[in-house]
């Protein structure tokens, strides 16, 4: 659909000459709602891509809305150039929002928020500082996330992938007791990194398999893991004793590259490794080289560095490691809801309320 | 003293498992090597030859227990014991005609067969087969449709519809508890006591079929089943509903399956279980991406494999003493 440039009669010369060259050097698409009884104008808010009906829904009445109509990633000199004057800033994972942008920005801008979980994209400190809230998107994926994180180990402890190709490939060749038989979760022992909303829901759908143990690691104990029960531990003791090493914890400074050689060293040799917090938590050569040389059993990613990973890396010649798209949030029902939770946290933001959903 | 009793096993079992141990103390070994064979299953005529004089067979699925097979065998064959417990491959009143004595393997599968019913419902649901296939094809990154790419459907707030509520089923119910779904139909010939504890829901066939949002089949076969899945059974079935078999192939009319899937009758499959199996690798079902094919991987889990093979064994070795087999078909109770 090639996008449509509305100019609006409202509009200072300024953004009226904007956005004619909008029009004709890149497809950007440009909503202005005229408010022709209020004396105040509409606060402007950019997307920095297309993004589900639902949060443009909310932004429509409330906002003038500016957003990178596209199916790609906004470019870095793109957005610099989109986010100035703006008063809110609608982003993904894809967008760094760092000093830089801030000061592209200027002085304007009053709040950002990012329709993902994960907020490692964002200097949240530099933009506190400055005094802008920065939102996100928790609880509104956690289930959907949860899910795709049993569905993804799944896949890697009964040997799907292997299993779908075998059948493609007519190497299936009538049943057999040894074959891609698979671990199962009976009787093992699940260590979760990170026990927050998405852990502790993980754990929760993991349970009634026949799991005899659950171990965590998180920067402090958490009471609900009573419910479970889960067992505080240490990253070390959860490595060596567990069947399955789940990574579900936000990324931060001290934790990239957290799953490195010497993690996998400490894993048993009948492990797996399910990573669906981010790329970065991963060593991924080191990652390599665990699943070639059999030091852990398979591992399932989720997230990789980069998104989308190159379809020439090695992690893609393995049997024994699946790797998804990034689609862990991937439901319509969350996906619709972190963008009208994301447009909702700018607009309360914006009118000088507390953000639904702030970083906090 | 008498011989050793004469044992064939149709299929390699684990070498460092009980169950050959056990044999190795009380029965003459005959075990197909499929290494030297070449095929992965022993082929008919061989195995035609095999069981000739045996006492006993450990019958790996999905060798035919026939008229033709109880001849080649002859009137000494004591026991059979099939590392199953689907039981649809052998002819059992033939064998109980002529006083053969048969085991399978219930209960012992039983979590790896759920687990793996939920793997493949969870791995449909969430377009697992697409999403690795566009990683490695590079389609990843192109294309974000509105952040919609590669959406899949929730299993919280579903409703779940699984045809036979027997142990297999029922387990399967156990897991999807915790995701949080919003109801449970179950059906079959009758109401279950133990249904209460999934808050199972007893109801008709076409019921389930109009108001379930997955349809996991784990039911038995039995000659009223067959083509259960047929045309009229997916038009009656949501159109946004998945479907799950890992109960036998020949529960699903493949035509009808590729039709209701390709015209958007029927939302997406999950099959372990196919006619035949192995499935032709040009079948028209491994063309669509919302159909996912798995090589019959119910029971592949290390230890569901052993436990099969040491049970069969029990029953085997008891059968071979006149003893109660541990575990006999339902038939031969």
């Amino acid at each position: 659909m090639r996008p449509r440039c509305v100019i609006s009669l409202v509009s200072s010369a300024y953004t009226h000459t904007r956005k004619i060259n909008s029009y004709f050097k890149s497809s950007v698409l440009i909503f202005t709602t005229r408010n022709m009884s209020s004396a105040t104008k509409l606060p402007k808010v950019f997307v920095t891509r297309k993004v589900p009906e639902d949060g443009i829904k909310y932004l429509r009445n409330k906002a003038e809305v500016t957003q990178w109509n596209s199916d790609d990633a906004i470019p870095r000199g793109e957005l610099k150039e989109r986010v100035r004057g703006v008063d809110g800033l609608f982003c993904l994972l894809t967008d760094k929002i760092d000093a830089e942008i801030l000061d592209c920005a200027g002085p304007s801008l009053k709040a950002v928020s990012t329709m993902s979980v994960g907020y490692d994209h964002v200097d949240v400190g530099e933009c506190n500082k400055r005094g802008i809230p920065v939102g996100f998107t928790p609880n509104v994926l956690t289930s959907a996330t949860a899910e795709l994180t049993v569905t993804l180990l799944l896949t890697v402890s009964r040997r799907i992938k292997e299993g779908i190709e075998a059948v493609k490939d007519g190497s299936w060749g009538t049943w057999k007791p040894l074959w891609l038989c698979g671990q199962g979760l009976d009787g093992a022992t699940v260590g979760v990194i990170g026990l927050g909303r998405i852990g502790f829901a993980v754990a929760q759908r993991l349970k009634p398999f026949g799991v005899a143990k659950i171990l965590y690691a998180d920067a402090e104990e958490k009471e609900y893991a009573n419910q479970l029960p889960a067992e505080y531990a240490n990253l070390d003791q959860l490595l060596e004793e567990s069947d399955f090493v789940l990574g579900c914890c936000a990324l931060t400074e001290e934790n990239v590259g957290l799953m490195n050689s010497s993690a996998f060293k400490k894993m048993k040799k009948t492990a797996i490794f399910i990573n669906t917090s981010r790329g970065g938590l991963a060593n991924q050569d080191d990652l390599y080289q665990a699943l070639k040389s059999g030091e852990i059993l398979g591992a399932g990613l989720d997230v990789t560095t980069p998104e989308p990973l190159p379809t020439d890396h090695p992690l893609l010649s393995l049997d024994n490691c699946v790797i998804l798209p990034h689609i862990a949030s991937a439901t319509l029902k969350s996906r619709n809801a972190m963008s009208e939770l994301c447009a909702r946290n700018i607009i309360e933001a914006l009118n000088g309320n507390s953000m639904p959903a702030e970083v906090k | 003293m008498s011989a050793r009793p004469k044992l064939y096993i149709n299929q390699g079992i684990p070498e460092d498992g009980e169950a050959i141990k056990l044999y190795r103390k009380q029965c003459e070994i005959t075990m197909y090597d499929e290494k030297k064979g070449g095929v992965v299953s022993v082929p008919r005529e061989e195995f035609l030859r095999s069981v000739k004089g045996v006492d006993a067979i450990h019958l790996a699925y999905p060798a035919k227990i026939d008229n033709e097979a109880l001849d080649a065998a002859g009137p000494q064959l004591k026991v059979i014991g099939t590392m199953s417990v689907g039981l649809d491959h052998l002819d059992l009143a033939e064998c109980s005609r002529r006083n053969v004595k048969v085991g399978y393997t219930p209960d012992v599968l039983t979590d790896a067969v759920a687990e793996a019913a939920i793997a493949l419902t969870l791995a449909t649901a969430r377009r697992h087969k697409e999403g690795m296939a566009d990683v490695k094809n590079g389609v990843w990154g192109s294309t974000w449709s509105n952040s919609l790419y590669l959406c899949g459907k929730d299993i919280k707030g579903s409703t779940v519809g699984i045809v036979g509520l027997g142990r297999i089923g029922f387990e399967v119910a156990k897991r999807l508890k915790a995701f949080g779904i919003n109801r449970l139909l179950y059906c079959g010939r009758t109401h279950k006591d133990y249904a209460s504890e999934v808050d199972g829901e007893f109801v008709a066939f076409d019921d389930l079929l109009r108001q379930s949002d997955f349809v996991i089949a784990c039911c038995s076969i039995n000659p009223s089943n067959h083509k259960l899945f047929n045309a009229e059974a997916f038009k009656k079935m949501k159109s946004s509903a998945i479907l799950v078999n890992v109960s036998r192939g020949i529960l699903i009319d493949q035509d009808a399956l590729y039709d209701a899937l390709k015209t958007g009758e029927l939302h997406a499959a999950g099959i372990d279980v196919t006619t035949p199996e192995p499935l032709p690798v040009d079948h028209p079902l491994l063309t669509l991406p919302n159909c996912t094919v798995l090589p019959h991987l119910g029971s592949a889990s290390i230890n569901a494999r052993h436990a099969m093979a040491n049970l069969t064994a029990r029953n085997i070795l008891a059968g071979l003493k006149g003893d109660p087999l541990p575990a006999p078909v339902p038939s031969q109770k």
